[in-house]
């Protein structure tokens, strides 16, 4: 799983049929320590997140087909699961 | 998936038989300013993606799924048209 923050969101009218009705943000990566990285997603959305906000986001296939349950087919990969209330760092 | 820009085609007569009818075009991948992130990718289109369009292209193993043959080698694939990053 990543960290990353929602930056904005994506609008498309012409998509994939099963894209229809889920809600794409534009999500910048972060390191560990909460600074940015270079990477930036398109992640769909499980969270209700706005922009600002820490998501805890999966990057992986499998994954997001079941959370997102499309089926086997499910051209998916990306979605922000969850919230980030605080990251702790050992020293 | 990422953001990308379509900027060009590629053209090829002689390939694996599962990409037979699939449009290959060249994709630059954009950050969220929509300046160039990085280098070119050659996409399989899903959606008629036309040039110097805004698109969203997913990569791995999903690349291979929206097209007519599922099992066909593509590793990058044009998902939706995007008519605006806000």
């Amino acid at each position: 799983m990543k960290i990353g923050k929602v930056i904005g969101t994506v609008v498309s009218t012409l998509k994939l049929e099963q894209y229809i009705g889920e809600k794409m943000l534009l999500v910048k990566i972060l390191d560990p320590d909460g600074t940015e990285t270079s990477e930036t997603l398109v992640a769909f959305d499980r969270c209700q997140a706005g922009k600002d906000d820490v998501v805890l986001l999966i990057d992986e296939g499998n994954s997001a087909r079941q959370v997102l349950e499309t089926g086997p087919t499910g051209v998916v990969r990306a979605v922000c699961v969850g919230y980030v209330d605080s990251v702790n760092l050992y020293k | 998936m990422n953001l990308g820009k379509v900027i060009g085609t590629v053209v090829s007569s002689k390939k694996v038989e599962s990409l037979v009818g699939v449009k290959l075009l060249i994709v630059q991948p954009l950050d969220e300013d929509l300046n160039p992130s990085g280098a070119p990718v050659v996409a399989c289109d899903s959606q008629q993606a036309g040039p110097g369009q805004i698109v969203t292209y997913i990569g791995g193993r999903e690349a291979s799924l929206p097209l007519p043959d599922p099992f066909n080698p593509s590793d990058a694939t044009i998902t939706s048209i995007v008519d605006e990053v806000d």
